[in-house]
C-alpha cells in the first residue's frame, strides 16, 4: 500500500514529470567529468606515439584501468543527456524525436560497451 | 484543431539578436558538445584497438598520426578543453556568480582565449615528452 499522500508524489516534479533529474545528472557526470578527462589528457599526453607494449601495460594498470571504466561511463552518460536535450530542443515531429532519442540511447550504450569491454579486457588479460 | 499549434506565432529565435559573447559561447559550448559526442568514436576506436593487439593498435595509430588525423585530434582537444571550461563557467553560474552583465563578457571572451592556449599547450606537452 502506498501511503504517500497525492501532493508528496508530485512536489518538485513539475510539468515534464521527472523533476529535475536529468539536469542534476548532467551537472553529476559534468562534475566527474573534469578530473576524469584531465587525467586521460595527461595519459594522452604521455603515451602518445608510444609503441603498444607500453600504452597497453600503462592501460594494465589497476588505477589507470578503474579510472579509464569510470570516464567512459560518467563521459557516455553525460554525452548521451547533452544529445538528448538536443534533440528534444531541435527536432519538433513525434515519431522523429522519438526515433532520434532511441537511436540516441543505442548509439551511447554501444560506445559505451565497446569502450568498457576494451578496458576491462586490457585491465584483465593485458 | 489538430494542427492548431501549426499556425502560432514563434518566438523569436537567434538570428534576431545582436551576437554577444556569452550568446557565442553559449552556442559553441553546444556545437562542442555534439563533436564530442561523436568524437567519442575515436576514444572507443582508440580502446579497441589497444585491446586489440600490436598490429590493429599501430594501423589505427598510423591513422590517428597522419596529418589529417593530427587535424581531427587537435580539434577534438580544443573541442574537450572549451567544453570543460564552458562547463566550469556553468557551475559557477549556477551557484550565482559571474552574472553580472560586465564580468559575463569577460569570462565568455576569456574562455575562448584559455581554451586555444591551453590546447596549444597540451600539444606542445605532449610532443615534448615523446
Amino acid at each position: 500500500m502506498n501511503m504517500r499522500t497525492p501532493l508528496k508524489k508530485v512536489r518538485g516534479l513539475g510539468a515534464a514529470r521527472e523533476g529535475t533529474e536529468h539536469f542534476w545528472r548532467q551537472r553529476v557526470t559534468a562534475a566527474a567529468n573534469v578530473p576524469l578527462f584531465l587525467f586521460f589528457i595527461g595519459f594522452l599526453i604521455k603515451y602518445n606515439g608510444k609503441p603498444f607494449p607500453e600504452v597497453v601495460g600503462a592501460l594494465h594498470n589497476p588505477i589507470v584501468a578503474t579510472i579509464m571504466g569510470l570516464m567512459v561511463i560518467s563521459g557516455i552518460v553525460h554525452m548521451k543527456l547533452g544529445m538528448q536535450m538536443i534533440i528534444e530542443d531541435y527536432i519538433h515531429s513525434e515519431w522523429q524525436k522519438v526515433s532520434l532519442l532511441m537511436l540516441n540511447t543505442f548509439f551511447s550504450f554501444l560506445l559505451g560497451a565497446l569502450c568498457l569491454f576494451a578496458v576491462l579486457k586490457i585491465g584483465f588479460a593485458g | 484543431m489538430a494542427n492548431v499549434t501549426n499556425n502560432r506565432p514563434l518566438s523569436p529565435h537567434l538570428q534576431i539578436y545582436k551576437m554577444i559573447p556569452t550568446m557565442a559561447m553559449s552556442i559553441l559550448h553546444r556545437i562542442t558538445g555534439g563533436a564530442l559526442y561523436f568524437g567519442t568514436i575515436l576514444v572507443a576506436w582508440w580502446l579497441i584497438a589497444a585491446a586489440s593487439g600490436p598490429g590493429y593498435y599501430e594501423f589505427v595509430n598510423g591513422i590517428f598520426g597522419s596529418w589529417i588525423g593530427r587535424l581531427v585530434l587537435l580539434g577534438y582537444t580544443w573541442a574537450l578543453i572549451h567544453h570543460m571550461l564552458g562547463g566550469l563557467r556553468h557551475f559557477m553560474m549556477d551557484f550565482g556568480y559571474g552574472l553580472e552583465k560586465a564580468l559575463s563578457t569577460q569570462l565568455a571572451k576569456a574562455q575562448v582565449a584559455a581554451s586555444i592556449v591551453l590546447t596549444i599547450l597540451v600539444w606542445i606537452v605532449g610532443y615534448l615528452v615523446r
